[in-house]
């Protein structure tokens, strides 16, 4: 089977990946968003509304930054950043966040609920609905509040409720949870913004879409700056929607190798890392059939990883899609490797990315050590440091 | 015809209707779980909604969510489940019905699960996060099986489609009597009564409401357009005392709340 850009099928599949496991409750919900978003893109006005906003509160177009020193270094290929980090609140996040405010007011909601794991999704709602009058709650696990501080401030400035969650892992995964049981209960007046191209369908087609400015305008401008589509492009996937996003649009390029790059954490062993797509099966999780990190009763895997982003035991569908194709191969990234990436970056370009966003720097060192320094090797480089900065000292037992 | 369905037509013909108890596999060990099925069919209990414990599940409240969570911090697994339930059915013969979420019953094997549950003595399953859209290879297998496959209408639902999924129901229909996740509630919707009632037009299918009945007059109150009721959180908290006070004790007040219901339904 061969990949294809034209999926998925009207009910949500990639291949076999995908569906809409849900309660009956949120069918209805889902099938307006669904009908609701068919219809945006069919309008111009929609399509340029978020043209606008992208190019004047994101900032986008963001820069395509040849990391000269870096590649010097690292003595191969010539390595690209595309940077996501410099958007409007510090991520890739805020392209479907603002898309997704759009359509909470088509659908005449008020009211917008949302999970977070390392807060850049929280803090890209709380932006989007503080930006269009929208109430927000957030849910974060409580383990996960602990490691990004400053982006749960930045919520609450933002004014935004965010909600501890205490259950389970008190990680992402728990955190949508309680995000699905509210939306259980709210469902008539409030938009689930779902932050990665992950749950029940239409979430992954719409995220994707969302995310694809990041693989169209990488795309535009290798074509315009560099005469040619890259070698090779990394970035790291969790849920995946940086990822998803950034490759999207390069599915039928097959000259274009895409690397996805998920956390490998302290080991192979269970429970030590959050590499789905490596170590799990396919099975069903939070409204879609993916990988996943489960046992043999079907039980969600606890997981580890250094990032709360990428703390989490599935992946989109799509991804699935994209690894049993062969269309993109998934490797992942080990915690001290991802942190030698992020003093590596700091160091020779100045630039610290997020820890996420370190998984792919890790890697693409890697593969790009061994190409040719006339090769082009993208990162997608998809959120700042910033917030890490804390949790790094920690790790390294610094005290400010 | 399964055993549900003989049960609603008995029922039905003489004009009487089901409690149907939610028990949390597992909780607080099985046991005990087996106790309280054996008490409460004694007592009368028409039918029991069996939880299988899940590490995720999105449609419940904090009771049943804590009792999943405790279950399973003590390894609770499926085989062993329904060697319990299979251990029950010589001496009981009210009805099991196995609620798991799709997660359990994909990595299981859809096969294997409606085959084992059967062979233990289920008479059909929930699967709450299976909407009807999604359920044709498991259907497949139940009808093939006898094996009820319960499914779930809401207020949510629109009328066209709760009427596909009435034809894709065997057993009974699951009416949700709110629109949101399981627990005790003060109040239930008036509409219930109303929605329930048009649906009953439409199909006859025996209709079982759940979600939030904890109290007699909820029972009072939903009984005449409803084949059965199904009580959850309220039992689930009550069972989950077993773990720190006197089990016949607590046997005994799960007993009696359940015959103030019953009592009720009369």
């Amino acid at each position: 089977m061969r990949a294809t850009s034209q999926v998925p099928d009207p009910a949500g599949r990639f291949g076999p990946f995908g569906g809409r496991y849900v309660p009956e409750t949120l069918t209805r919900a889902l099938e307006q968003l669904a009908a609701e978003y068919d219809k945006a893109r069919a309008d111009e006005s929609f399509e340029s509304e978020l043209a606008d906003l992208y190019r004047h509160y994101v900032g986008r177009p963001s820069p395509l930054y040849h990391a000269a020193r870096l590649s010097r270094q690292v003595g191969g290929a010539q390595i690209y950043l595309k940077r996501e980090d410099l958007n409007h609140t510090g991520s890739h996040k805020i392209n479907n966040t603002l898309g997704q405010a759009l359509l909470t007011l088509r659908m005449g909601k008020r009211r917008v609920i949302a999970e977070t794991g390392a807060g850049q999704h929280g803090v890209a709602t709380a932006t989007a609905c503080a930006r269009f009058g929208l109430e927000c709650v957030v849910y974060m696990g409580e383990e996960d509040i602990r490691r990004q501080r400053p982006n749960v401030f930045s919520m609450k400035l933002l004014g935004t409720e965010v909600r501890p969650v205490t259950s389970g892992s008190r990680t992402l995964r728990d955190a949508i949870n309680a995000a699905f049981r509210d939306w259980m209960s709210s469902v008539d007046t409030t938009h689930y913004c779902l932050g990665s191209v992950m749950g029940p369908n239409p979430f992954p087609r719409i995220v994707r879409d969302f995310q694809s400015i990041i693989g169209r305008e990488t795309r535009g401008q290798c074509l315009d700056e560099l005469g040619r589509l890259p070698d090779l492009i990394v970035a790291c996937v969790g849920g995946g929607s940086n990822a998803g996003g950034m490759f999207y649009p390069f599915i039928e390029d097959e000259a274009v190798a895409l690397v996805g790059v998920e956390a490998g954490g302290r080991s192979e062993k269970p429970g030590d890392h959050a590499a789905p797509l490596g170590f799990g099966r396919p099975g069903v999780l939070h409204g879609s059939y993916s990988y996943v990190m489960q046992d043999e009763d079907g039980q969600t895997c606890d997981v580890h990883s250094i990032s709360a982003g990428l703390d989490y035991p599935g992946v989109g569908p799509e991804h699935s899609y994209w690894k049993d194709t062969g269309r993109v191969r998934y490797l992942n990234a080990k915690d001290a490797e991802v942190l030698e990436a992020f003093d590596t970056l700091a160091r020779t370009e100045g630039i610290m990315p997020a820890l996420e966003s370190a998984h792919a720097v890790a890697k693409a060192i890697e593969l790009a050590a061994a190409k040719r320094p006339d090769e082009i090797v993208v990162i997608c480089l998809s959120g700042r440091g910033d917030k890490d900065a804390a949790e790094i000292a920690r790790l390294r037992g610094v005290e400010f | 015809m399964s055993s549900i369905d003989r049960l609603f037509e008995r029922l039905r013909a003489s004009g009487r209707k089901a409690l149907m108890p939610f028990v949390t596999a597992g909780d607080p060990d099985l046991d005990f779980t087996a106790e309280v099925i054996r008490k409460l069919a004694a007592r009368g209990a028409g039918l029991f909604e069996l939880g299988i414990p899940y590490s995720d599940p999105v449609a419940d409240g904090p009771v049943i969510q804590a009792s999943f969570t405790r279950a399973l911090d003590k390894g609770i697994k499926l085989a062993k489940i329904f060697d319990m339930v299979g251990g029950l059915t010589a001496e009981v013969t009210t009805p099991i019905v196995a609620m798991g979420s799709y997660s359990i019953v994909y990595r299981h094997g859809l096969e294997a699960y409606v085959v084992e549950a059967k062979r233990a003595g289920v008479a059909g399953a929930i699967v709450p996060d299976l909407p009807a859209d999604e359920s044709g290879p498991l259907a497949d297998i139940c009808r093939r099986e006898d094996f009820s496959l319960i499914q779930l209408v809401t207020p949510t639902t629109p009328r066209d489609r709760a009427l596909r999924i009435a034809e894709r129901t065997t057993g009974f229909i699951y009416y949700v009597s709110v629109a949101g996740i399981t627990g005790e509630r003060t109040e239930l919707p008036p509409d219930v009564v109303d929605n329930v009632g048009w649906l009953r037009e439409q199909t006859d299918l025996p209709i079982c409401i759940g979600f939030g009945i904890s109290r007699p007059e909820h029972i009072r109150m939903l009984a005449p357009v409803a084949d059965g009721l199904i009580v959850g959180s309220a039992i689930v908290r009550r069972v989950a005392e077993a773990a720190t006070r006197p089990r016949q004790r607590v046997l005994a007040e799960v007993d009696q709340y359940v015959g103030e219901l019953l009592a009720a339904l009369e």
